[in-house]
């Protein structure tokens, strides 16, 4: 069994021990620092979030009452970020499942799920 | 054809014969440690991704300096230490030359130019990065102190090793292994200690590995059976645009503040700027699935390759062992004792178990917060909570391991 120390710095007690003190010191305060800047930007964006929470309660029905309708269903139809194409196709589809003339099937509305 | 004197060349050149040779015993005994480490790594599933390389890679160099002592010379040798000798002694002509390495070095010395340029540590940090989610960090940001707290066994280790024989950049080294992240360990000793290289790596693999043995009983023994029932209340949602900054934040934080973690805390950043973007998911993948497997495979067989047995058979290596089970422990205390301070101080509200997850190893030191979290309520759970520490132990880890490369490595 051999010693395989190739470095001749050894530290004294005083040294050694002011090191490892400042070198935990270093790693607190730079996670402190951290855990501030992250409560900072923490708080920007909880305050954001509860603005626009805000501002869309009360506008919630608006949405629906400016939805457009699909043509050729006599205005019923709410389309949701739903092109006229692709609402026609859903309901083509929908009445061709379950076996209906899709004059005797009433849709609601078509949603697109995000 | 003289048949008895070729077959007494072919048994007089094998590997068997060097056995009886000067020194071939530590070979042997190698060879021993090396399966005993496979072992652990296959049947005991002891961290097996990087052990099961590390291992074979040991293997692998100690049959093949069965040939010659002075393996430069030998053209079958897979590892040559005295090359890497050289490329330190700064009286020797091939002092830092990769290309003396290229020329004469064989499969191993070129996969370890990897590990010695400390490439290979910041890309397993940037799959790390990728793999990550650090949204229980952003939501609890007083996680920070925990991960920070935990950093006490690196520098615990680092005085008790200077005082029993190490040199400065040494016991840096051996402290790091209480960081209980491997890549930051293999980092740091390439920088500091190349000589230490197997033992620590060794050391530190082994210990994570253990971690759930050597945890608990601090756990329990810091904790009172109350502490240890506290149901945490779930943090608040974390929006994309705050995981996105958050990588950026950091890096240019961190890296102002220390800039020798630009390695570590760049890579681990950039990684997870990679996943949480949005915009980069095929980086994202490559990071933490192929580049991290490749990379894997590198490190492993090239930090196995220093475990030459004349190198590693010492005194120090047992010493290592013993300091790095100090500073798992002392990690461990920390962030425990620090989890205590935090639930006083917000009467009850954190579970002190989720501090001991602040010792990084990252998902392993979570888990265990977990488990010994529900073993005292079932209904607890822990885990998210506990990633908060844990993640928050990667940065302080490296940021240990960047303030130790500033005091020694220049």
């Amino acid at each position: 069994m051999n010693h395989v120390i190739l470095d001749a710095s050894f530290l004294r007690v005083g040294e050694a021990g002011l090191t490892g003190l400042l070198g935990y010191a270093v790693v607190f305060t730079g996670l402190c620092l951290l855990l501030a800047l992250l409560l900072i930007s923490g708080g920007i964006f909880k305050a954001k979030a509860k603005k626009a929470a805000a501002v869309v309660t009360p506008a919630e029905p608006t949405p629906a009452a400016e939805a457009k309708t699909a043509p050729g269903t006599a205005g019923e139809v709410k389309l949701y970020d739903v092109p006229d194409k692709e609402a026609a196709m859903i309901m083509a589809i929908v009445a061709d499942k379950l076996q209906k003339p899709l004059n005797e099937l009433r849709f609601i509305s078509i949603k697109e799920v995000k | 054809m003289d048949i008895i004197g070729t077959l007494k060349g072919l048994l007089t050149d094998s590997g068997f014969a060097s056995l009886m040779a000067d020194g071939g015993w530590q070979n042997l005994l190698m060879i021993v440690i090396a399966c005993v480490l496979l072992y652990l790594g296959i049947k005991k599933k002891f961290e097996p991704l990087l052990l099961v390389g590390i291992a074979f890679g040991c293997l692998l160099v100690n049959i093949s300096w069965f040939y010659s002592k002075l393996s430069a010379g030998n053209p079958d040798a897979l590892f040559h230490q005295d090359l890497w000798d050289a490329f330190l002694d700064p009286n020797d002509p091939a002092y830092h030359s990769y290309g003396a390495i290229l020329a004469h070095g064989g499969l191993l010395d070129i996969l370890y130019i990897g590990v010695k340029a400390g490439i290979y540590p910041c890309l397993i940090f940037m799959g790390v990065g990728a793999m990550t989610d650090f949204g229980p960090l952003i939501a609890r940001p007083s996680s920070l102190i925990m991960g920070a707290a935990a950093q006490l066994g690196v520098f615990l280790a680092f005085f008790g090793a200077s005082q029993i024989g190490f040199t400065g950049a040494q016991s840096a080294s051996i402290g790091i292994i209480g960081g209980a992240d491997g890549p930051t360990a293999i980092f740091l000793t390439t920088k500091l200690a190349p000589e230490l290289l197997g033992a620590i790596a060794v050391a530190a693999y082994s210990y994570m590995a253990l971690i759930p043995l050597i945890q608990p009983p601090i756990m329990k023994a810091l904790t009172t059976k109350k502490e240890r029932e506290i149901v945490m209340k779930q943090a608040r949602e974390v929006s994309k645009t705050e995981k996105i900054l958050f990588p950026i934040i950091v890096t240019i934080f961190v890296v102002l503040l220390l800039p020798s973690t630009a390695p570590l805390i760049g890579c681990l950043m950039l990684g997870n700027l990679f996943r949480e973007c949005g915009v980069t998911e095929r980086l994202s993948d490559t990071a933490q699935n192929s580049l991290m497997n490749i990379v894997t495979i590198f490190l492993g067989t090239s930090v196995g390759a220093t475990m030459i047995g004349f190198r590693f058979l010492a005194v120090d290596t047992l010493k290592i062992v013993g300091l790095g089970l100090v500073a798992f422990g002392f990690s461990t205390v920390g962030g425990l004792l620090v989890g205590k301070l935090m639930c006083w101080l917000t009467k009850g509200k954190i579970n002190p178990l989720i501090g001991s997850a602040g010792v990084s190893a990252v998902p392993m030191a979570a888990r265990v917060s977990q488990d010994v979290g529900r073993k005292f309520n079932k209904n607890n759970y822990l885990l998210m909570h506990a990633m908060g520490p844990n993640v928050a132990g990667v940065i302080g880890s490296a940021i240990a391991a960047g303030f130790l490369l500033k005091v020694f490595g220049g």
